[in-house]
């Protein structure tokens, strides 16, 4: 606060300005939120300490999943005490412990504070919810994915320390910690992508995907050191204050600088890497390595939305440029990433693979969403998102569970129908049915809708190409469902096949798994078979059943909040954050008064934007003065009202979609509606038409060839100079400079050696011969 | 020659000396006979290849430069070089001791008296 009362400007603007903009001055919050990361960092503490002083039972005790399950869970109940306490509107500052606090100088910009703070508003609190309430449910889970894996305590603790970088980087209240739970995410979902550290295949997925968020994290990082040299600070509060107020630190204004248009775009870069945008996605597939929780947690629902929720948090920053430069960067890759994903995911075999090109997809929805300036519906989406995804992650974490490994949707068939598998299906059924987007029943509609309907809504002089992004979203959406559901009418209905996976669980050892039973609820007969040739997949067991059954009813209740307000529960949220955004565009359900209630109280006017007629001023009746500035219409699809029609025709697109997949896929009989034809798990109609298709479809399955273009232009180069390094360094540097410093006394020492010749008469004569020397010396001395 | 050389310009008594015939011993006899003893057992020490004979030689080398001191030292009536001269011989003795005995070992080792045969020390 110091910095604002030094630019006495700057804090009128501040509070005298402050209807205008999302900029609210946050109170102290309760102290007792730092229980929030603190809990899980206990857990981590605890089974870090077990496995090192050998008290895990080589992986057999069950009390690290039990501790860190019960820390993750309350660390949800106090999250959720807290947001019920919470005063919707004034963010909460929490301030745990001083940190970072130097200075170096009296000026503005001449000290760094970053203290471990929280700040909690809207958008805190929604990613905190699920983050921590999905991490207790998905480590529940883990307790009995994992059992009697030797790494049991090892998991845990990095998965307790996971929802520690977690909050850490969403609750911070100032970019040096995000910057510090950005690197902690980083860091756990390397390690746990490595978990199975005995396993090429997952060492190299650990080092792709770490590797790869380098390149993202170093936009990131030079992203926040430009925002702290434009601002001389780094806490929230005092950043967005100055960017309401449209100044940079020493008080000048914003409008047209270079650090406008470039502190959003390299922030950009750190959220396409951490996102898994295109081109940083590459290392997203590769992270399934990793065991099937952490899939779900890390790798779908929480920590691949760091970047939403980073370009959502920045949104005041991204508004800063007249232009929106880096917002258009945003939609347009956001958009290509949900389709190229999703023709990936149409054409791949394995199914924890193509849940991961879906959440690629999914992605890509939600960063068009940013970047058509829908907060609202990419938050949204964000939310039901984590709900469905984590569902279909860990259904099909019970089957890779169940069947030895074996994720081949050819080699399984009518799980539907096998004892013990019905809570499985019917949870695949239901995320299945969200990530198409069914119309009504499903939240995954009605988030999905509301971003593809303000692509339509949004002006194309605003977001160059709106109704593009909006008309591919649509198409990939109906590529989602036929994707989607291929896994489903395959593995799930039809006729009663399967084919064991290679390994026993997809992990780790099986030595004794299942012979007990009891612990897992299921029977003693379900033990493998291996070696008398005869499998029995064995069913989940209380724990795995409990949270799909209990993640499955939250996808589904996640419909509510969407008719919870006048813009949803979500919206409500957002409305209390930096990310708030009224586009002034749409909206035309919301009632006329209502309306501009709202515009008036609530405007986020980008700072730089009373000169860019663009969106300078939203056309709102309640604003007449703004029209001024210049007018901008909403767009609409097809001549009709965006948002009204978008229900229909995405229902269109999703239930085409649907319908192509069960003709390629479905079985015979009424789960296709008569019009599958499929009688084995390995032969089905799509095989006629991948012929028919060409290479296509066989480009598609190798991923349109990236990771071998990414080798040819990147790695092979790379190698190529890492070997003339080395023949420089062997030839040059070992050769030349040290050897050939070397040489020298070397050859000295050839050039004088034989005169140690060891032979008695040769020291002799060369003494004579020294003496003689001397004597002839003296003799001529004398003489002359 | 070289006496010639030496006596021409250092000592003029020389010349005396040779010139007249069968004279009294001048010091530079003794010198003369020292200098010849010391050179042949220098060319003893590098001709000879037998360890014992080279042990000679060496021994002529010390007597040679004993009849040297001794000269002197009765030429300047100094006893100093004659008592030093008894002390080289004891030392003599003592190393002729020595070096017998080493001698023998080496014998016994390679059953030849021959100096080439130990050249190992060679770099």
């Amino acid at each position: 606060m110091t910095l604002l009362d030094a630019i006495p400007t700057l804090s009128t603007l501040a509070s005298g300005g402050a209807e205008h903009f999302a900029y609210h001055v946050a109170e102290a919050g309760p102290k007792w939120m730092a229980l929030v990361p603190g809990l899980p960092l206990l857990g981590a503490v605890i089974c870090l300490a077990m496995l090192l002083f050998k008290r895990d039972m080589g992986g057999r005790s069950r009390v690290p999943a039990y501790l860190v399950t019960a820390l993750l869970g309350i660390s949800f109940v106090v999250t959720l005490i807290g947001f019920l306490q919470w005063n919707h509107g004034q963010p909460w500052v929490v301030h745990a412990f001083e940190w970072i606090n130097v200075a170096w100088g009296s000026g503005a910009g001449q000290s760094l504070q970053a203290n471990a703070s929280f700040y909690m508003d809207g958008l805190s609190w929604l990613w905190m919810l699920f983050v921590t309430g999905l991490g207790a449910a998905i480590c529940l889970y883990a307790s009995e994915y994992m059992a009697n894996d030797k790494g049991y305590a090892r998991f845990f603790s990095a998965f307790a320390l996971f929802v520690v970088s977690m909050s850490c980087l969403v609750m911070g209240d100032n970019l040096v910690m995000l910057y510090l739970g950005w690197e902690g995410v980083g860091l756990c979902s390397y390690l746990l992508i490595g978990y199975f550290y005995t396993k090429p295949s997952a060492v190299a997925a650990a080092k792709k995907a770490f590797i790869v968020n380098r390149i993202g994290d170093l936009g990131l990082a030079l992203g926040l050191y430009l925002t702290f040299t434009t601002f001389g600070t780094v806490q929230y509060d005092e950043l967005f204050a100055m960017v309401s107020a449209g100044v940079d630190g020493s008080g000048h204004s914003l409008a047209g600088t270079w650090q406008a248009t470039w502190i959003p775009l390299l922030l950009m870069i750190g959220a396409f890497g951490k996102s898994a945008q295109f081109p940083l996605y590459v290392w997203l597939p590769d992270a399934m390595e990793g065991p099937t929780p952490v899939s779900a947690l890390i790798h779908a629902a929480t920590m691949v939305t760091a970047g939403v929720y980073l370009i959502a948090r920045m949104y005041p920053l991204f508004l800063m440029d007249e232009a929106l430069t880096a917002l258009h960067v945003v939609a347009y890759v956001g958009t290509f990433t949900a389709f190229l994903a999703a023709t990936i995911g149409m054409a791949q075999f394995d199914i924890k693979r193509i849940m991961a090109y879906s959440t690629l997809s999914q992605l890509g929805y939600m960063f068009a969403g940013l970047g058509v300036l829908t907060t609202n519906g990419a938050a949204y989406h964000v939310f039901t998102h984590a709900f469905f995804k984590a569902t279909l992650f860990l259904a099909c974490g019970a089957v890779m569970h169940g069947f030895a490994g074996q994720l081949d949707l050819r080699k399984l068939s009518g799980l539907w129908n096998m004892k013990g598998w019905r809570i499985v299906s019917v949870a695949m059924l239901v995320g299945c049915l969200n990530l198409s987007g069914i119309p009504v029943i499903t939240a995954g509609f009605w988030s999905k809708d509301m971003i593809i309907a303000e692509a339509f809504t949004t002006p194309n002089q605003v977001i160059a190409g709106s109704s593009l992004i909006g008309w591919v979203l649509l198409i990939t959406a109906g590529m989602t469902a036929y994707y989607t559901f291929r896994v489903f009418f395959r593995v799930f209905v039809g006729p009663v096949e399967f084919e064991p996976g290679d390994e026993a669980h997809g992990h780790g050892d099986d030595d004794d798994h299942g012979h007990g039973g009891d612990d897992h609820g299921h029977a003693g007969h379900d033990a493998h078979g291996h070696g008398d040739g005869h499998f029995h997949p064995h069913a989940p067991g209380w724990a795995i059943n409990f949270v799909l059954a209990a993640l499955a009813i939250g996808s589904t209740v996640a419909i509510l909040p969407n008719f919870m307000g006048d813009h949803g529960w979500v919206g409500g949220l957002l409305h209390d954050s930096t990310a708030f955004y009224q586009s002034g565009f749409g909206h035309h359900e919301a009632p006329a008064g209502e309306h501009a209630l709202a515009n008036s109280k609530m405007e986020v006017v980008p700072v730089a934007a009373h000169s860019a007629p663009a969106h300078g001023a939203p056309s709102h009746d309640s604003a007449p003065d703004a029209h001024a500035a210049g007018e901008v219409h909403a767009n609409s699809f097809l001549g009709m009202n965006a948002h009204a029609v978008m229900y229909y025709v995405s229902t269109l697109f999703g239930l085409a979609g649907l319908a192509f997949a069960a003709y390629l896929h479905g079985p015979v009989g009424a789960w296709s509606f008569g019009i599958g034809n499929r009688t084995k798990a390995a032969v089905s109609r799509a095989d006629g038409w991948k012929r028919a298709i060409g290479p296509i479809g066989r480009w598609a399955e190798h991923k349109w060839y990236v990771d071998e273009f990414y080798d040819l232009i990147l790695r092979t180069p790379l190698r190529v100079i890492a070997h003339i390094f080395h023949a420089f360094d062997k030839l040059i540097i070992d050769g030349a400079l040290v050897d050939g410093a070397g040489l020298l006394p070397r050859l000295l020492g050839r050039t004088l050696r034989p005169m140690q010749s060891g032979v008695l008469h040769g020291y002799a004569t060369g003494m004579a011969a020294g003496i003689g020397i001397i004597v002839l010396i003296v003799l001529v001395m004398t003489l002359s | 020659m070289l006496i010639n050389l030496l006596a021409s310009h250092a000592a003029p008594q020389l010349h005396a000396a040779i010139e007249g015939g069968l004279g009294a011993i001048t010091l530079y006899h003794y010198l003369f006979v020292a200098m010849v003893m010391f050179a042949l057992g220098v060319i003893g020490f590098l001709a000879r290849r037998n360890l014992i004979i080279m042990f000679l030689s060496t021994e002529l080398m010390f007597q040679g430069a004993g009849l040297a001191l001794i000269a002197f030292s009765r030429y300047h009536f100094n006893h100093t070089g004659e008592v030093f001269v008894i002390f080289v011989l004891t030392v003599a003795a003592a190393e002729a001791a020595l070096a017998l005995a080493l001698v023998v070992l080496l014998f016994r080792q390679r059953e030849s008296l021959d100096a080439q045969e130990w050249s190992s020390l060679q770099g």
